[in-house]
């Protein structure tokens, strides 16, 4: 299994614990990462308030390397697999205006063709890989470990272009967790928007935002959260203690990258996962599964 | 058939002090819509049972619910798509005071609709020979935010109104956005400036709820990335929002990824103390655990090539 490794910016900058776990876990399962070093920015929405076409331009550009290479792209970011697969149907849907993109991509001797396959982490650990063949590599099951899963709106809205079965009743973090041995929680903030995007605009409502869906999560017996986008980690993580504080609730809920859950249950230890970097102490629950 | 059982929510504010849920069973006949359901029960079970409802043929708006937690037109969902183990909530719309049962009180969401001054405004010296007419792309501008039926479905689900009250929202929003881009308004200017003040289109975090639950295809979110466009394009940027895309555009324009280390001060401005002066518990919190940004920023290799696709959408 070999993919072409999308680290999206934040696995770079403020949250290269993602990163550092990543390449642990494919170590560790056997699948080749080839990291894209020459594509940039998927514009995580914003690029596009500025200049729609820029932003599918420069996600065409990302695509048609991975296709030059003959990987499918493999994503640890949620936002950017939300961005990138909301590109690529700009662009597939309208032969008239990828032929105009890829007027532009020419100069720099790039052509997209349509034919690369984008896919989150998640999916490639519970479809390519598969649920089967992850049960059989567990080393320390997650026993007793309640693990409350928070989504991230990318990967789920809008449906049509989401990967799961059932984007408002989502089961593919659920299946995973338990997977593990973990025992996955039902809370009123899965499925909502972590606040993150407003953050440097509104961080009150941010942070309350995001403290109301650590506070339900708690309220239902979590012992952590686990999250496929790492903006919704910074979110969640970072600003936990101003969460509590502008909620007015104890909260001290540890937030883990998804596949710094999955390595801990493949035995990898928690600082090759990175997670003597997260704000909110990970070793009430590190303890609780013996690792 | 087997019975469905449909929790609702009932609440009447003049005699209890807290809505609860009741329980109804109700065979879903062939092509049932949930509102023909919850005419059944209103006709058979219960004549108390309070929902709006008018045309029952997705047009008038008036009897969206919340069914399993989600915004819905009752009169277009059918019932059986709703059941989860043969049963299924339903709830009054969020974001909005209850007036009984299912309905709710719509006086802000007007206000709202109403603040955003949904008339054109044409320049009235105009002479017009005949009428003021519109090409097809410009029309095409406005068409989806004209399809919008106020039914406040995605100001029920919107997160952002979850936690502020004050904002906007999607609805008055799309209606913005049908006069703000259309092309015989003359009044862009002054009301893009006035959508980017407080409680307008930068306090939407792109959660795609209004969206998604959009019945039509006004799609919420959509209009709202389009106006900011209209702001950043006329320069109406002197807001944290709009600061925030500018240096995020700045930050991909110069380096192909992201330096983290320039947002908050790009976005908040260089002059905002308390702003800034905010962040630095959660700066110190973070550097100390190592996950602070790298000080030192590197680019993405063969960045001439983006920078540039960036000057040949600036020559443009």
């Amino acid at each position: 299994m070999k993919y072409a490794l999308y680290t999206g910016c934040v696995a770079k900058g403020a949250g290269r614990e993602l990163l550092t776990s990543t390449y642990a876990l494919a170590g560790k399962l056997g699948i080749e990462l080839v990291e894209l070093k020459n594509v940039s920015c998927c514009g995580a929405g914003v690029i596009t308030e500025d200049n729609p076409e820029l932003a599918d331009t420069l996600n065409a550009r990302t695509f048609a390397i991975a296709e030059e290479m003959g990987l499918e792209i493999l994503n640890i970011c949620g936002t950017c697999q939300g961005v990138m697969k909301k590109a690529q149907a700009h662009l597939d849907k309208d032969e008239k205006y990828k032929n105009k993109i890829n007027e532009t991509l020419k100069e720099g001797g790039h052509e997209y063709k349509g034919t690369v396959q984008i896919k989150h982490l998640l999916t490639v650990l519970s479809e390519d890989f598969g649920l089967s063949s992850l049960r059989s590599k567990v080393t320390v099951a997650l026993d007793g470990l309640k693990v409350a899963p928070f989504y991230g709106c990318y990967l789920l809205r809008p449906f049509e272009l989401s990967d799961f079965d059932d984007p408002d009743n989502p089961t593919e973090m659920e299946v995973l967790i338990e997977t593990l041995g973990g025992t996955s929680i039902d809370y009123e903030g899965k499925l909502k928007c972590c606040g993150f995007p407003y953050l440097m605009m509104k961080k009150k409502e941010s942070i309350t935002m995001a403290g109301n869906h650590i506070a339900s999560a708690k309220k239902e017996g979590a012992d952590c959260m686990v999250t496929p986008c790492p903006l919704c980690h910074l979110s969640l993580d970072p600003y936990q203690p101003e969460s509590a504080k502008e909620i007015g609730q104890e909260l001290d809920i540890p937030v883990l990258h998804l596949p710094q859950l999955v390595g801990l249950a493949m035995g990898l230890k928690p600082k090759e996962l990175g997670m003597q970097k997260h704000i909110i102490s990970t070793k009430k629950l590190t303890d609780k599964i013996g690792c | 058939m087997s019975e469905t059982t449909f929790k609702i929510q009932r609440f009447n504010p003049e005699k209890e002090k807290e809505p609860h849920f009741q329980e109804f069973k109700l065979e879903i006949q062939k092509g049932a819509t949930l509102l023909d359901c919850l005419n059944q029960i209103k006709w058979t079970q219960d004549g108390t049972l309070t929902f709006r409802m008018s045309c029952r043929s997705a047009i008038c708006g008036s009897c969206a619910v919340r069914a399993n937690g989600h915004a819905v037109l009752a009169c277009k969902t059918q019932a059986s798509s709703l059941t989860r183990n043969d049963q299924v909530t339903i709830q009054p719309l969020g974001n909005m005071e209850i007036i009984k049962d299912l309905a709710v009180d719509l006086t802000e969401f007007w206000k709202k609709v109403e603040a955003v001054k949904p008339w054109l405004m044409p320049d009235e010296k105009e002479t017009l020979v005949f009428e003021r007419t519109q090409s097809i792309e410009e029309f095409l501008k406005i068409d989806r935010a004209s399809t919008c039926i106020m039914c406040s479905s995605c100001y029920s689900d919107c997160c952002s109104m979850a936690v502020d009250k004050s904002f906007l929202g999607p609805t008055a929003l799309t209606k913005a956005q049908r006069f703000v881009e259309d092309s015989r308004d003359k009044e862009t200017i002054s009301r893009i400036k006035e959508l980017s003040e407080d409680a307008g289109i930068w306090d939407c975090t792109h959660c795609s709820e209004c969206s998604q639950r959009c019945p039509t295809e006004a799609k919420p979110l959509d209009r709202i990335v389009s106006l900011r466009t209209v702001a950043l394009n006329n320069g109406v940027t002197n807001n944290n929002g709009a600061r925030h895309a500018k240096t995020f555009v700045k930050s991909i324009k110069s380096s192909g990824i992201l330096n983290e280390n320039t947002i908050p001060v790009g976005s908040m401005g260089f002059f905002n103390i308390p702003g800034l002066l905010s962040l630095i518990p959660v700066g110190i919190r973070m550097f100390l655990k190592g996950k602070n940004p790298p000080l030192i920023h590197h680019p993405m290799e063969e960045l001439d090539d983006v920078k540039r696709i960036f000057k040949k959408f600036e020559k443009k």
